[in-house]
């Protein structure tokens, strides 16, 4: 579904990410763990279009979308919830679930999604006239997760879903990514959680200085030395 | 309850048409009472009404501050004394606005790429800039400073300035309402987020700042028409700048109605200060404004609306309240 081939992305002379390939295929949930800078973000946002790759590609449902802007990203089926959820905070929660349906294709069809989303999450629908700042925590991963499903995406890319939240928010924001999957979108998700995501996940990639070190299935991962020594701490 | 949210509905609309009546039979009471000035008055407060209003169009969304108004009402004058003998009236006044959208789709393509102070910087300069630099040209290759504008009868400019600001007021509405007004919303709200969602944020804002600066032009173009005579710095007084960026504090930005009564109520009370105190008028003024921005940071929409609160008694916190700049 998303294929990325041999990027390598820099920020002015220096190499962020070296040679990074990886795929997610339909239906998946797709882990990249790594530590604190590793390179994380930036595949993510280079995928997003918000970063120019200087070579390789991103190929989505047969679609070249290398270098494309982010609106063309949005169009062909990607949604991307950068770290924090990053709402907008003083409009509405009606307001930034409708902002999630801008694009043409979805502004039509913007009241069926928004019924949607509200069974999902009955609590967006009562709190649908508060502005997004006066949110609690979970109320508001609820609503950045409400935000990305108006798009009705194919592909939801999530960055550092556990950010801020506590122990049993992390719990409830991975549900979350469960039920995406079970609504037929498929996840592909950065952490540095990584016990967490393992053990969610199908497959995952593992990110060390810009490079991919490991990858295979989610079970394969949690058993490596490497992993067990250097993220688990086991 | 029903009835009452729906009577509610035609409340502002229903007042919009009586003062647009009103307005209309004005020069006609004006005249058979012989009173010049309250047409003249009124000029001013329509124009600055149209250019706070369209000032708001752009900034009170998106939290960027533009201090380049003056510029656009200035290109809107200038136009009205290069084509004012050349072309008729409507043409002419067409081509003022124009000729601003134009000036806005270049200052806007170079300078909203900045935030917060360094966009109202740039913008500000932009109208020195333009200043000078038609300045230079008019001593150095036209040989002569300044020229005379056709004049047109006062009754004239008030409608033309009356049609313009109901054009205004139904774009900013339909703007609103439009999912391009949640878009500039968002904008001020999350710039980085607006744009992973989608929006083309720089196209946006280009062109909002553009389709503003417009209006700004058509009533720079019809206002020029009243002056005789106007050269550089009386068509791009950096005041023009000013003014309508705090008008629009001092009335409210979370609605259209917050900008047009802050407009009005501003433009007589500066009249009133000029007339009655000319030496310390400023100070006066300076003094007011200083007081709304500490005491009535939502301007005086806010303000009703905290009233009207009270006395309705709500009992929650006010979490539906926006963010005004």
């Amino acid at each position: 579904m998303l294929e990325v081939k041999n990027l390598n992305v820099f920020y002015g002379n220096v190499q962020i990410l070296w040679d990074v390939s990886l795929e997610v295929g339909e239906g998946e949930i797709v882990a990249l763990v790594g530590a604190n800078g590793a390179g994380k973000t930036t595949l993510l946002n280079a995928i997003a279009g918000l970063v120019p790759p200087a070579s390789g590609s991103v190929t989505f449902l047969g679609r070249d979308l290398t270098g494309a802007p982010p609106n063309a990203v949005v169009e062909a089926g990607i949604s991307y919830l950068p770290e924090g959820g990053r709402l907008f905070p003083d409009m509405s929660v009606l307001e930034n679930l409708e902002m999630g349906a801008y694009l043409r294709s979805s502004w039509k069809q913007k009241k069926e999604r928004l019924e949607k989303v509200y069974d999902l999450f009955p609590r967006l629908k009562e709190r649908r006239k508060q502005l997004a700042k006066t949110l609690s925590g979970g109320e508001r991963q609820m609503l950045a997760m409400g935000r990305c499903l108006m798009a009705n995406p194919k592909l939801g890319m999530f960055d550092e879903l556990s950010y801020g939240l506590s122990p049993k928010l992390v719990k409830e924001a991975f549900d979350m990514l469960q039920m995406l999957r079970e609504n037929g979108i498929t996840v592909f998700l950065i952490e540095q959680n990584v016990k967490q995501s393992l053990e969610i996940a199908d497959r995952a990639y593992v990110l060390e200085n810009g490079r991919i070190v490991l990858s295979g299935s989610s079970s394969e991962l949690m058993d490596s030395d490497h992993v067990r020594k250097a993220y688990l701490g086991l | 309850m029903k009835i009452k949210a729906n009577y509610k509905k035609y409340v502002i609309p229903v007042i919009a048409i009586l003062v647009l009546v009103l307005l209309i039979a004005l020069p006609y009471f004006a005249e058979r009472s012989d009173s010049r000035y309250t047409i003249v008055l009124f000029k001013t407060i329509l124009m600055f009404t149209i250019l706070t209003l369209s000032w708001a169009l752009f900034s009170g969304p998106t939290g960027y501050t533009s201090l380049a108004t003056a510029a656009f009402y200035g290109v809107g004058l200038y136009t009205a004394g290069v084509l004012g003998r050349v072309l008729p009236l409507p043409v002419m006044v067409l081509c003022g606005g124009l000729a601003s959208f134009l000036l806005a789709v270049i200052i806007g393509g170079i300078t909203l790429r900045l935030r917060g102070i360094y966009f109202a910087i740039f913008t500000l300069s932009s109208v020195e800039l333009i200043k000078h630099v038609l300045h230079w040209y008019e001593i150095t290759i036209a040989g002569g400073r300044g020229r005379p504008v056709v004049r047109v009868p006062d009754t004239t400019v008030f409608y033309v300035l009356l049609g313009i600001l109901v054009l205004l007021i139904i774009t900013s509405y339909l703007l609103k309402r439009s999912k391009y007004g949640l878009a500039l919303s968002s904008i001020g709200s999350c710039e980085e987020a607006a744009a992973h969602i989608g929006v083309n944020v720089v196209t946006l804002k280009v062109f909002t700042f553009a389709l503003s600066s417009f209006f700004m032009g058509l009533a720079g173009a019809i206002m020029a028409t009243g002056m005789v005579y106007i050269d550089c710095f009386i068509a791009f007084d950096l005041n023009y700048s000013f003014f309508p960026t705090l008008m629009a504090i001092f009335g409210g930005m979370g609605n259209i109605v917050g900008p047009i009564i802050g407009a009005v109520v501003f433009t007589y009370l500066r009249e009133i200060l000029i007339t009655e105190f000319p030496y310390v008028y400023m100070f006066i003024f300076g003094t007011v404004m200083i007081l709304t921005i500490i005491y009535l940071p939502n301007g005086l929409i806010g303000l009703a609306e905290s009233i009207r609160r009270k006395l309705l008694g709500g009992k929650h916190a006010d979490t539906t309240c926006r963010r005004v700049n």
